[in-house]
């Protein structure tokens, strides 16, 4: 019987030559993340485990982004706590504010994962990597304090559930729209435990930042990971960055999946997901009249370089409404000044929108952004859960960057067509 | 050992925004966390809650973050498990490696109000609604589980690895 891309992944790293779905495995970790939010946590739990040295200074990374720059004074203290033990322990990759970004998107552009992986990180959004076809998966900050130790991690080997993608996307269909679409159809928890591989020739029209886009939300279909084959625009990625050597994985011809869903993204338009869950998808030209009051376009699902071109398209030469805040936050340093260079920054500058330093700040309602009682927003990050953005009677909208970038424009929800 | 105690009732994807929303997070004090556990869904929560209570809910409970603040403020708040139709892998997880029970028993949360008195026991697989009489089997945890939970949680696992080196 062959093996999926995420058995084979597993199987290596755990030294065996199969692994099939419901075995539980001890494997090795390539690198082990954390943040300003689950680090003090881990750090807690890994001092009282008398530890005297991280398994590998070079295999983990600890970067400030949640609350960062430091939103308040506990938020200071946290980032204090994980800043002292970086020091302590030699962290090699411990990114301070001014030189860091958002974890999952500065990890990668890093060249710090790499194609074969595996990578387990204390954020839920850790399944981001699997762009690069690496297995990556979000745990808690008590299996970071373990992996920190030990350099290994407990997992069971996940069914896979089998995307076929066909077609080219129309205009202004991007990334996001074929996760929010793939969510929208088997909702939620649709992959629970699963790993969520993409195959087919419709990946060829995928570049990687959309790629990224669609591993990133695998969790919020309730997936362990979401996985792309290896192709030459993973290679062209890797291969500008890579820090480690790699080795490239493959599916089995005859490898077993669970389950298929197919999608031509052809047939797709822009999708938006209404309040308060990522599965109330609407196509675009279905969502009505919703008058917004704050859009955000940045996050670890959409604050690349990428995402900012298609935003600033859009709103190049044009005004954000009267009655809307605009907020623009690029992923990291490298993709702000990049975003300087290309005039970006100008154009959202000059049509009235904030531009912003890299932090998840209003995705999770941290800071930068949070929304009143009552308010309403478009965003491109990815949940819309109940209080997610601010008061738990405010509303998040998720979108693709042309979309949010339109709405701020219309004052209501609304895609870049509608303008004149 | 049975567990007995009330039923706090939650509908499906109760998320760990809801079970202790980020604006909390610059703390992992788990007193803290505690005192806004369910604040978003459930004002009554925190300050009803008894020591020995249950906290029961739909599917995929603990859906969306990997905060480990969730099981804490649960843990905290007095709760004594979460029994639910199905949960979020990670919340799973964490819950496992932080001593938190967690009881899957997609046939009993239906019939469970909140209120109800509820008696678990986790031996031999028994979950009772004392209020409504009624009795459902509820799922077994995999053998590598017990062993956590025997050891008493993934740290005192690694410790005891660590020691057997």
């Amino acid at each position: 019987m062959g093996m999926t891309l995420t058995e084979k992944i597993l199987a290596r790293h755990a030294g065996k030559d199969v692994v099939a779905p419901g075995e539980l495995i001890l494997a090795k970790v390539d690198l082990a993340l954390g943040n300003d939010v689950t680090s003090p946590i881990a750090i807690q739990a890994f001092r009282s485990l008398g530890a005297r040295a991280v398994f590998d200074r070079n295999r983990i990374a600890l970067v400030p982004d949640h609350f960062a720059p430091n939103k308040d004074i506990k938020s200071a203290e946290q980032a204090k706590m994980m800043r002292e033990f970086a020091r302590e322990f030699g962290i090699v990759n411990y990114f301070e504010v001014g030189r860091m970004g958002i974890e999952h998107v500065l990890l990668p552009d890093e060249g710090l994962v790499v194609p074969g992986d595996l990578v387990i990180g204390a954020d839920s959004h850790t399944c981001t990597y699997g762009a690069l076809c690496a297995f990556s998966t979000g745990v808690g900050s008590t299996d970071l304090a373990a992996a920190m130790l030990s350099g290994e991690v407990w997992l069971k080997v996940p069914e896979t559930l089998r995307i076929v993608l066909s077609g080219r996307p129309g205009k202004w269909v991007e990334g996001k729209d074929v996760i929010l679409h793939i969510i929208g159809e088997i909702g939620v928890d649709g992959a629970l435990y699963r790993a969520m591989e993409y195959a087919g020739d419709g990946i060829a029209h995928l570049p990687m930042a959309w790629r990224f886009t669609i591993t990133n939300m695998a969790i919020e279909a309730g997936a362990k990971n979401g996985i792309f084959p290896f192709d030459a625009a993973t290679k062209a990625y890797a291969d500008g960055r890579a820090k480690r050597g790699y080795e490239v994985v493959a599916a089995d011809r005859d490898a077993r999946y669970e389950a298929e869903l197919s999608v031509d993204l052809s047939t797709l338009e822009p999708v938006v997901a209404f309040p308060h869950l990522p599965e109330n998808t609407r196509p675009l030209s279905l969502v009505g009249d919703v008058p917004i009051d704050q859009v955000v376009v940045g996050s670890c699902t959409n604050g690349r370089i990428e995402d900012l071109r298609s935003a600033a398209a859009v709103i190049r030469g044009r005004k954000v409404h009267d009655g809307v805040r605009m907020i623009i936050l690029p992923a990291t340093q490298e993709i702000y000044l990049q975003a300087m260079r290309e005039g970006l920054m100008e154009a959202f500058v000059t049509a009235g929108a904030a531009f912003s330093t890299p932090t998840c700040g209003p995705c999770l309602g941290g800071h930068m952004g949070i929304l009143a009682k009552g308010e309403r927003a478009i965003s491109t990050t990815n949940r819309n859960f109940v209080g997610r953005m601010g008061h738990p009677e405010s509303e998040v909208y998720l979108s693709n960057p042309a979309v949010a970038a339109a709405s701020a424009v219309l004052g209501r929800i609304g895609g870049p067509d509608e303008l004149g | 050992m049975i567990l007995n105690g009330r039923a706090w009732k939650y509908g499906d994807d109760v998320d760990t925004d809801v079970i202790i929303p980020a604006r909390y997070l610059n703390t992992s004090d788990p007193a803290e966390l505690a005192k806004h556990c369910m604040e978003d869904i459930d004002g009554n929560y925190a300050s009803g809650v008894s020591a020995g209570d249950f906290i029961v809910a739909g599917k995929n409970f603990g859906c969306g973050s990997s905060r480990e603040h969730a099981p804490i403020a649960i843990k905290a708040s007095g709760a004594r498990a979460v029994i639910a139709g199905s949960f979020a892998r990670i919340f799973y997880r964490n819950a496992f490696n932080m001593g938190l029970p967690i009881i899957e028993a997609p046939q009993a949360v239906d019939g469970i109000d909140s209120g109800d008195v509820l008696a678990v026991d986790m031996e031999n697989g028994i979950l009772r609604n004392e209020t409504k009489k009624r009795e459902y089997g509820i799922a077994t945890v995999p053998p590598f589980m017990r062993e956590l939970v025997a050891a008493g949680g993934l740290l005192n696992y690694m410790a005891g690895r660590r020691k057997g080196k």
